[in-house]
């Protein structure tokens, strides 16, 4: 059976920052080494999609202003029909800009207060000085990851999941409780720098800051995000393998060698701290 | 008469930069600045200010270091002394070392004029303390998001310093690239233009790189007529109007010949010139261009600015052979840095390759230390997707390493051809290892992974250390 997905890539002229789009060369890959056909579909300003063509959708963050250009066409033309397919489970990835715009509101630091979708359950207040480094998080639900390596050293605790990335964002976005944080930070400033939430999920949608890409080197989101697609549009009982393990030992290898330098940072830091106050 | 107090910033600084030299702490470029303007501020206007034919700026995310040493090798063609930060110290502490290590103890600076490649966020600083006669920018991509931020901040921030050049000073602008040549708008200092006006270099559609692809005035989409690399070309708005300027100094016919350099001939209002540049691919040609536009504007003779350019040697790491040792094998090092430089840098490997039938063997250097950008994303708005049918092997390098070798997996690499080597010393004998006889050695670091380089291959007796190059 040939498997065919369709994934629609939104405001890739303006919302395309901190290579973002290494998140889509991932997935097309990734189903391209699996003889899956992806379809990519760029969302242009102006144009008229119908959202229930598309298994999978991913909208990256943008310059202040390439953001504030597709604002206005993505509430007006697409923000209905964005809102219905996410309810009815449209797998999604959304990044910084992408994923505030699915929340209620910005708030901007002048006090000026630009609408989002409201599909999430998240808003965001614009802050001074923007978050910026790399940053570590402990997924809530882990992926279930057949291509998983295992942990080279013991620096690692085994059995949790990490999504490592780079962040860098003034917004600060509060959860509601209609949506489950994606992780708790392990090191970085997460969504808000305060409560420790790193991303958000709703249904089968994403959202959150890790720029990086992101997908490159969690290969287990990339998979997570193709098996979903894949259950919604072939039907979760399908007697086929949904997706077959590939050779993922240079994305591993990429993954553990940022997630153990940053966790020994946060051990050195610790250590300085019980030495100084013990 | 100097202010005592500037007068022992000087002794001061000069100290220091003796002192980090005997001790090896890297030519004295940075804290020998800093220490003196921490006891006089004002110590870069007064060493500057006295210099008889004053002071170029030259700034842009790409080709700074080597549009910069062309400037100042037709400066030098034309007998002007000439004051440069040659070693590429270009934050005001830099200026500022540069400036102490050629004065003498009363503050006299022993040059005519100063030529600084400035950083990108020190240039409003670097205007205000220099009052230069000649500002020249050359282009804006996105580099270093995470140390810059957003590319239309920093240009909003250029346009604000250079309204507050007089009339006696010159801007001189990149009529292709709409971030640039927008700033020319309303200026009281005069501006001049340079631009490509060979359209046979078009690439086809502005690249998904592309940053400034969006009209500056009113934010329609602009028509390329011709799309060099990233947003640089011929556009037009075409709901507005505001198009590419008609430049003044024009390249009329470019012939590139793969890794040996190009044919250029360019055409300025009183006459032109014609000549080999040794260094190859487009944007070396548009760093000549630039180089050749400044020394026009700067009123130098055609004669010495043809000389200079059809002699040049590229600064360390920007396009620099090296020989792996006597007998050794030939490295071709190329920096890359941000997503437009390491696209042109892969198409004009990619060209060459195509055109004499070879296949590539590449040393990739990544780090992620503060100079370089501590946020390798820039890698996945590259474009390495045209090596992957031409790469016979890839040693990847460099604390992000590992980021590197997914990178040109994901873009068609076949896994079995990437080594990963993040040391870079193991990796430059992995690399020569399984080199075939004959071959090219292309080396691509990151600027600190250049540092590095430099200073192994200096160890290994291949070359001289960065501040003597």
């Amino acid at each position: 059976m040939t498997r065919s997905l369709t994934l629609a890539h939104l405001y890739p002229d303006h919302m395309n920052i901190y290579g973002d789009r290494g998140n889509l060369i991932t997935l097309v890959q990734r189903c391209r080494w699996r003889n899956i056909t992806l379809r990519v579909q760029p969302v242009t300003v102006g144009a008229s999609v119908d959202w229930s063509d598309f298994d999978l959708a991913f909208f990256g963050g943008g310059q202040d202003s390439g953001q504030a250009l597709i604002a206005d066409d993505f509430l007006r033309r697409q923000g209905e029909g964005v809102a219905r397919a996410i309810e009815d489970g449209l797998v999604m990835l959304a990044i910084c800009g992408g994923y505030q715009l699915l929340g209620h509101y910005f708030l901007t630091h002048t006090g000026e207060r630009l609408p989002g979708v409201g599909v999430l359950d998240i808003h965001t207040i614009g802050g001074k000085n923007r978050l910026i480094g790399n940053t570590v998080l402990a997924l809530h639900t882990p992926f279930p990851a057949a291509t998983a390596a295992p942990s080279p050293s013991s620096a690692c605790p085994a059995g949790t999941s990490y999504l490592v990335g780079f962040e860098n964002h003034s917004g600060r976005t509060y959860h509601g409780a209609r949506v489950a944080a994606l992780g708790h930070i392990i090191t970085g400033y997460g969504d808000n720098r305060e409560d420790g939430k790193g991303g958000a999920v709703y249904r089968n949608t994403i959202g959150c800051y890790l720029h990086g890409s992101l997908l490159p080197k969690n290969p287990h989101l990339a998979d997570h995000l193709l098996t979903l697609a894949l259950q919604r549009r072939y039907g979760p009982s399908t007697a086929l393998p949904l997706l077959e393990a590939l050779d993922d030992t240079l994305e591993w290898q990429a993954h553990w060698t940022m997630v153990e330098r940053l966790l020994k940072r946060v051990a050195k830091k610790r250590g300085e701290r019980e030495r100084t106050h013990p | 008469m100097t202010h005592p107090r500037t007068l022992f910033a000087i002794a001061l600084g000069k100290a220091a930069i003796v002192l980090s030299r005997a001790l090896h702490l890297g030519g004295g470029t940075h804290v020998p600045g800093t220490l003196a303007r921490s006891i006089a501020p004002n110590i870069l206007h007064t060493l500057t200010a006295a210099l008889p034919q004053g002071v170029v700026l030259l700034s842009g995310t790409n080709g700074k270091t080597t549009t910069t040493r062309m400037i100042a090798d037709i400066l030098r063609g034309a007998h002007r002394r000439v004051l440069h930060n040659r070693a590429g110290a270009n934050l005001v502490s830099g200026l500022t070392a540069t400036a102490l290590a050629a004065s003498n103890l009363a503050g006299r600076v022993q040059a005519d004029m100063g030529l600084f490649e400035t950083d990108e966020a020190a240039l409003p600083q670097a205007v205000r303390e220099t009052c230069p006669r000649l500002v020249l920018i050359h282009n804006l991509f996105r580099d270093q998001l995470d140390r810059y931020g957003e590319v239309d901040t920093l240009a909003q921030t250029w346009l604000q310093s250079l309204r507050h050049l007089p009339p006696t000073s010159t801007v001189l602008l990149n009529a292709d690239d709409p971030a640039v040549a927008f700033l020319g708008t309303d200026l009281p200092a005069p501006v001049w233009y340079y631009g490509l006006d060979d359209t046979r270099h078009a690439a086809g559609a502005a690249a998904h790189t592309a940053d400034s692809q969006f009209c500056r005035r009113c934010g329609t989409r602009y028509d390329y007529s011709a799309a060099f690399y990233g947003h640089v070309g011929h556009y037009v708005c075409p709901a507005c109007g505001h198009r590419r300027p008609q430049p003044q100094v024009r390249l009329v016919r470019l012939d590139l010949h793969g890794t040996e350099g190009s044919h250029l001939h360019i055409v300025y209002p009183d006459g032109e010139l014609a000549f080999f540049l040794p260094l190859p691919g487009l944007y070396n040609a548009i760093n000549a261009l630039a180089a050749t536009a400044a020394g026009l504007a700067l009123g130098i003779a055609p004669a010495p600015i043809h000389t200079a350019l059809e002699h040049f040697s590229a600064a360390f790491g920007r396009i620099e052979r090296v020989q792996a040792g006597p007998g050794g094998s030939p490295m071709l090092i190329a920096l890359i840095k941000n997503p437009v430089g390491a696209s042109e840098t892969v198409r004009m490997l990619t060209d060459s390759a195509a055109l004499t039938g070879t296949m590539l063997h590449t040393l990739v250097a990544i780090n992620d230390r503060y100079a370089d950008g501590t946020d390798v994303s820039w890698l996945w708005d590259a474009e390495f997707e045209p090596l992957a049918a031409l790469l016979a092997r890839a040693t990847v390098s460099g604390t992000r390493a590992e980021d590197m070798a997914v990178r040109l997996k994901y873009g068609g690499v076949p896994p079995e051809r990437i080594a990963v080597e993040p040391d870079l010393p193991r990796a430059i004998d992995t690399a020569l290892a399984t080199l075939p006889p004959g071959a090219t050695l292309f080396v691509l670091p990151t600027y600190t992974a250049m540092l590095e380089l430099r200073e192994n291959l200096s160890h290994r007796g291949w070359v001289r250390p960065f501040w003597e190059a």
